[in-house]
């Protein structure tokens, strides 16, 4: 088999889930994309490591140990993503603005004065406070 | 048609400097093998699309499935028959699963959400088209000389993996069991209902949810 049929298909699954974690807003949305990519790499080490013969198994070895992590990532993010859900009422990464920058005192942007006050009221802050301590 | 001789010619002239053997292949003359990879592979991209752009949440997760199943197809077109069935239990088997309950415990609208992509999406697809365009010259560039030799015996039976796996690479294996063991504890606490000091409006929120 030629070996830029995996390596060219792993570009383009990789490329899919760059645009999902770009592109969408649900956060559990991008948790998928971000499998999209781990699956993409996992696809390039078996590749290479069929092609390579590897009396190691090293390939193999290493996309097991990069599924197993996937898992814990996708049990961690899920357990982040029902927490932020729980306390703000919302799961869209573009409204969860706590480290965005203030807009400037003269022209603040329309949809910021909008999710201002659910984001950063002061009824919010006192619970995110408690659970992050 | 010359054009198509002159590339082969070349092939074989670079395969021959290269030393990487397999002198008998065509460059455009694909096996069955690549034929039935190229197919699947074109049915997980397809669904791969339909995963990061339908406006259903709930579909992209049955999408993701189509997705992670035919890279599990792929894994066993490549001869790495063990990972294959490690993809079908754990992506399919689990991720995908904790993925439905994500959605389902954040109140997920069902049917189409019109604001499922955010307002920087010209922006991600350049982004990732430029990455893809990028990448996959420089990798058709890097390795259009080189072939995986199939027919040599299979590379990843279960028999092979694991004894690689414990003999060669049991201290990563048991340093990864930790780990996971660290994620679930980790996953716990933060799911976990506070108890005792309620009355705020986290708990009241939280008792609102049923968790």
């Amino acid at each position: 088999m030629h070996l830029a049929y995996p390596a060219v298909l792993a570009v383009l699954l990789f490329c899919t889930g760059l645009y999902g974690v770009l592109a969408r807003r649900n956060a559990i949305l991008v948790l998928m994309s971000v499998e999209l990519m781990l699956n993409a790499v996992n696809l390039n080490l078996v590749a290479f490591d069929v092609w390579l013969r590897d009396t190691l198994h090293a390939g193999q070895a290493l996309t097991l140990f990069t599924i197993a992590i996937a898992a814990a990532e996708i049990g961690i993010g899920l357990a982040i993503v029902l927490l932020v859900h729980r306390n703000r009422g919302t799961a869209d990464v573009d409204r969860l603005r706590d480290l965005a920058d203030p807009p400037p005192a003269g022209t603040p942007a329309a949809d910021d004065s909008v999710t201002a006050p659910t984001d950063n009221g002061a009824d919010q802050a006192t619970p995110v406070r408690r659970q992050t301590a | 048609m010359s054009s198509a001789h002159a590339l082969a010619a070349a092939t074989g002239r670079e395969l021959a400097g290269h030393g990487l053997a397999a002198a008998g292949h065509g460059f455009l003359s694909p096996t069955g093998v690549e034929i039935a990879f190229l197919l699947v592979g074109l049915a997980t991209l397809g669904a791969a699309v339909v995963t990061v752009t339908t406006k259903q949440l709930v579909h992209a997760a049955l999408w993701l499935v189509v997705t992670l199943g035919g890279l599990a197809v792929e894994y066993l077109l490549l001869t790495a028959e063990f990972i294959a069935w490690v993809q079908v239990l754990i992506y399919v088997g689990s991720v995908v699963v904790l993925l439905l309950f994500g959605l389902m415990l954040t109140k997920a609208p069902i049917g189409r959400s019109p604001d499922a992509d955010s307002g920087n999406r010209p922006a991600a697809l350049a982004v990732a088209i430029a990455a893809a365009a990028a990448l996959v010259w420089v990798v058709v560039d890097a390795f259009r000389t080189t072939w995986i030799d199939l027919d040599k015996g299979v590379q990843g039976a279960t028999a092979v993996t694991g004894d690689s796996l414990f003999r060669h690479w049991v201290l990563p294996f048991e340093a990864l069991s930790v780990l996971l063991l660290a994620a679930l504890v980790g996953a716990i606490v933060l799911s976990r209902k506070r108890g005792g000091t309620s009355g705020d409006k986290s708990a009241t929120n939280s008792g609102k949810e049923k968790r």
